[in-house]
């Protein structure tokens, strides 16, 4: 915080740049990664071929387009969905460890899957994705209704308290459901854990267009999000709109916490991750967090997924248990490093 | 005492008060219904016939189990929260409940589903997370955002890794592992409670005399410096006190979510007590525990872990309370 | 003449982990007085503070109480002899006037021996002291200012202490609020205890102090009473502020005007 003081203007803004475009090329590499390696690693030179219709085998070209290209769009828009819903929970509720699952996303998902399973007994893991999408929108939706409920507006502490009570409600709800319910049981462990490896083009295409009108609708509210950071008061004596600011956040994190968690199951820690890194990367300024967390999250998925890949041949080790892996550790060293305070 | 404090009091005391008589009501119902006076006949008679057989051998065991075990996670909840002023700094947010799963699967995956090693191995997970989350968070001392932050991470990775194991275990052992992981005081007996029960037991003036300390530190580490406390090594005590009474419960009965984080927040709002109120988060505790029991067994149409009843029930609670708190506010203004 | 002591820092160093704030400072407060410590912002007041309540343990060096380190008796025997308000406190949500004045009396107190009628009687008294008995029942959330203060002192008060501490306690206060907290400590003073209280105004200090501990980073500067230390030279040479030195009007005690700052930064 004192650095962005004592930085003059120039340097800062140089700065930045050269954060965001460090992190963007890592995003490029950790992309290609991900078309290149797994149960059979193609080369980099075989990936761009297959990819641009050029000269491959069909082999390559069938792993590439066919299994690892929709896995890795997935990814990318898991990730920048995580990404971007962390941050705008984090500005809209003042609240460093807000987190698409605090709010009950995951919880509401969760829900909507075993009553598509355990009531409706639908099997095909293709149609959990809207029950899913469902779920986190009408969770999400509750929450913000129950937190903002009454003349205190959505008061930061509230809104993290309902939204632990009403997930807990679902979660309760769900296991009992899974637990008398053996196909239940088992269709949850599988889409509980997280993970992008059962992703096809039908479900991306089809998740895809509301989760970009959840990102777009994030980046319309970052800059008076950091308005909101100086608390309501001094937010609308700088002009914002509270109430219109708050509706198109929320907006924005049912669509794109709903689309991740529909895409890929409950995958934790980089909503809450991706914010924290980047705010330590280039200080408080709400933008440019986002636009610092839109590479950084689907770098971390990938990143996360690819490893899951490689780690524990033959089987796969699903991205959610990796990104905890990796995340947790670096949000305990943050919050060693810096005088983390106040909720 | 200020009239606040007295109507605090009474309020204990009611609390007091229907927990005994929700006790009796428990111990009468079952297959073999009872009224309260045959209950209480049975508990204080001289007569030894199948009444007291039913009581004392199958249903008291249970009884008294929820009502101390949701006391005990109470307590422990209001003591972390107090600590860290923050109704996310319960012990089962902030990973205890967590660490014993994992202990308990990895003693089901690699030592067999024996009780022994289920129970060991909770206690092991459980303690090591605390150890784990306070060491992580100590740097001059313990401050209690950055304990919740420390402990959301642990908790992340230990969830992970427990759902990681969970999809590797075989079926059978992986519904056992889960049905233990929604927390269940129905099968437990007096061979299984009264240890639990000794140990909270002991622990209880533990609790109280660690009341004052608390007082103190809920106006900040200077002034209950000021005043004489010697902050660190009592924050320290009362973490580990905690993290115990969570531990002791959830090595018997499995992780019974929300107690923890609820009864104190409930607790707080019924008696608008200052800070976070220890005795009356404990009544309420067990009344809560109490009643999802009772609810698994006698009102839910399948069997049904407490655990998942009491996440239900306290969540809706919350909820509630929390919807008309803000509507009392909106016709105040 | 050294006026008695009983409290004094002897060469301590003082430091928050790494940053050290001050290095070999000694410092002793009257017997009786009323000290106020100035200088500017982060020149280490608090910490001396922090220091002679034992809060923070100097690296090196001692704070004496009696002739005796305090760093060797138990906490809560200092805490009978020396009270403390923190800059921050905080009020747990909802608590009445009356139950936070109670938990000053923490350090009276162990499990075994309490005695009710003196805890309360001490209550009564340091809420009548600082006038806020009608107060009593009110939650502390629900006050002014000025009001909240006085409870806070209250509490130290009913600590019942030779030696109160104070750290800046008329901060965001306005200034009716500020004198009637300071005539306060002043009548607190007069009826026998030593009070110290870090100020920001120096006005006030030097109007109300009867003894000034003037601090520049990490160090005393000079020690003394109001009328000899407040000079022309030496607010200049703490703060880097030009200023006229006036006698005041109405106490007579030394004031200080600020002539046109000239700051480059």
């Amino acid at each position: 915080m004192s650095s962005s003081l004592s930085v003059s203007a120039p340097r800062r803004l140089s700065r930045r740049l050269a954060a965001l475009t460090a992190v963007l090329v890592l995003l490029a590499g950790t992309v290609l990664a991900s078309l290149a390696v797994g149960a059979r690693a193609i080369d980099p030179a075989e990936v761009w071929r297959a990819l641009t219709g050029g000269p491959a085998s069909p082999e390559a070209i069938a792993t590439v387009v066919g299994l690892r290209l929709p896995r890795t769009v997935a990814g990318l828009l898991v990730g920048l969905c995580l990404g971007l819903a962390g941050a705008v929970i984090q500005g809209l509720t003042r609240n460093p460890l807000a987190d698409p699952g605090i709010l009950g996303v995951n919880a509401g998902a969760a829900f909507f899957v075993a009553i598509a399973v355990g009531v409706f007994h639908i099997m095909s893991p293709a149609a959990y994705v809207w029950f899913a999408f469902a779920g986190a929108l009408a969770a999400t939706g509750a929450v913000f209704l129950i937190g903002s409920w009454g003349s205190m507006g959505s008061s930061p502490a509230r809104l993290v308290l309902a939204g632990m009570a009403f997930g807990a409600v679902l979660a309760g709800v769900t296991s009992i459901i899974r637990l008398s319910n053996r196909q239940a049981f088992n269709a949850m462990v599988a889409w509980e854990i997280g993970s992008l490896s059962n992703t096809t083009w039908p479900v991306v295409a089809g998740v895809a267009p509301l989760a970009l009108v959840g990102c777009l609708a994030a980046a319309i509210v970052a800059r008076p999000l950091g308005a909101l950071a100086l608390g309501d008061d001094l937010a609308q004596a700088l002009g914002s709109r509270l109430a219109v600011t708050r509706l198109v956040g929320v907006l924005a994190i049912t669509l794109t916490a709903g689309a991740a968690t529909a895409l890929a199951g409950p995958i934790g820690f980089v909503g809450l991750m991706a914010p924290h890194v980047a705010r330590w990367l280039i200080g408080p300024d709400q933008p440019w967090i986002m636009a610092l967390t839109a590479g950084l999250a689907p770098t971390v998925v990938l990143a996360a997924d690819i490893a899951g890949r490689v780690l524990t041949p033959p089987g796969e080790l699903p991205a959610a248990t990796l990104t905890a892996f990796v995340g947790a550790p670096v949000l305990i060293g943050l919050a060693r490093r810096r005088q983390a305070r106040g909720l | 005492m200020s009239r606040a404090a007295r109507r605090r009091a009474a309020l204990n005391l009611t609390l007091a008060l229907i927990g005994l008589l929700g006790a009796v009501l428990a111990l009468g119902l079952g297959d073999y219904p009872l009224t309260p006076a045959q209950v209480v006949e049975a508990l204080v008679g001289s007569d030894s016939g199948f009444a007291r057989t039913v009581v004392v051998e199958w249903r008291a065991p249970r009884v008294m189990v929820a009502l101390a075990f949701g006391a005990a996670l109470a307590t422990s909840g209001a003591l972390f929260q107090s600590l860290t002023r923050n109704p996310l700094g319960s012990p089962d947010v902030i990973g205890l409940s967590t660490g014993s799963y994992t202990g308990a699967l990895v003693a089901m995956a690699w030592a067999g589903s024996g009780r022994l090693a289920t129970t060991s191995g909770a206690i092991v997970g459980g303690l090591a997370t605390a150890v784990l989350v306070y060491v992580l968070a100590h740097r001059d001392g313990v401050q209690g955002f950055r304990l919740i932050v420390v402990g959301i991470g642990v908790t992340a990775m230990l969830h992970a890794f427990n759902l990681f194991l969970l999809a590797r275990l075989r079926e059978e052992t992986a519904m056992t592992a889960a049905i233990w992981g929604a927390g269940s005081i129905g099968l437990i007996g007096w061979d299984r409670a009264l240890p639990a029960l000794a140990v909270l037991a002991a622990l209880t003036p533990l609790t109280v005399a660690a009341a004052p300390a608390l007082r103190q530190l809920e106006l900040g580490d200077d002034a209950a410096g000021g005043h004489g406390l010697r902050v660190e090594p009592a924050r320290l005590a009362i973490l580990a006190l905690g993290a115990a009474l969570t531990a002791v419960v959830t090595a018997s009965a499995g992780p019974i979510a929300f107690i923890a984080l609820a009864a104190p927040q409930i607790a707080q709002r019924l008696t608008r007590s200052p800070g976070t109120p220890l005795l009356a988060s404990a009544l309420l505790g067990g009344l809560g525990l109490l009643a999802a029991d009772l609810a698994a067994q006698f009102v839910l149409p399948m069997a049904v872990p407490t655990g998942a009843v009491t996440v239900v029930l306290g969540g809706a609670y919350l909820v509630d309370l929390m919807i008309r708190e803000a509507r009392s506010d909106k016709t105040a203004r | 003449m050294e006026p008695l002591q009983r409290l004094s820092a002897q060469a301590v160093t003082l430091a928050y982990g790494r940053r050290l704030v001050a290095q070999e400072l000694t410092a002793a407060i009257p017997h009786g007085g009323f000290t106020v410590i100035v200088g500017p912002n982060a020149c280490g007041k608090s910490t001396l503070l922090r220091a002679l309540a034992r809060l923070l343990s100097p690296r090196a060096g001692q704070v004496l109480l009696d002739g005796r380190s305090i760093a060797n008796q138990p906490t809560k025997a200092v805490a009978r002899q020396i009270g403390l308000l923190p800059q921050t406190s905080i009020a747990p949500p909802g608590i009445a006037v009356e139950d936070l004045v109670a938990r000053g009396r923490y350090p009276h107190q162990s499990l075994l021996q309490r005695s009710p009628e003196r805890d309360r009687a001490a209550v009564v008294e340091a809420m009548a002291a600082t006038g806020v008995s009608d107060l009593a029942e009110q939650a502390v959330d629900e006050l002014s200012g000025g009001q909240r203060q006085r409870v806070w002192i209250a509490m130290a008060l009913a600590q019942d202490t030779d030696i109160i501490l104070l750290d800046e306690p008329t901060t965001f206060l306005d200034i009716a609020h500020q004198v009637e907290v300071l005539e306060l400590l002043t009548s607190l003073n007069r009826r026998g205890k030593t009070v110290v209280a870090v100020l920001h105004d120096l006005n006030q200090a030097a109007r109300y102090a009867s003894h000034l501990i003037v601090m520049a980073t990490g160090r005393v500067v000079t020690t003394g009473a109001p009328s000899e230390v407040m000079t022309e030279a030496l607010v200049s040479q703490v703060f880097g502020l030009p200023c006229l030195v006036l006698p005041d009007p109405v106490t007579g005690s030394p004031l200080v005007v600020p002539r046109r700052a000239e700051r480059t930064d």
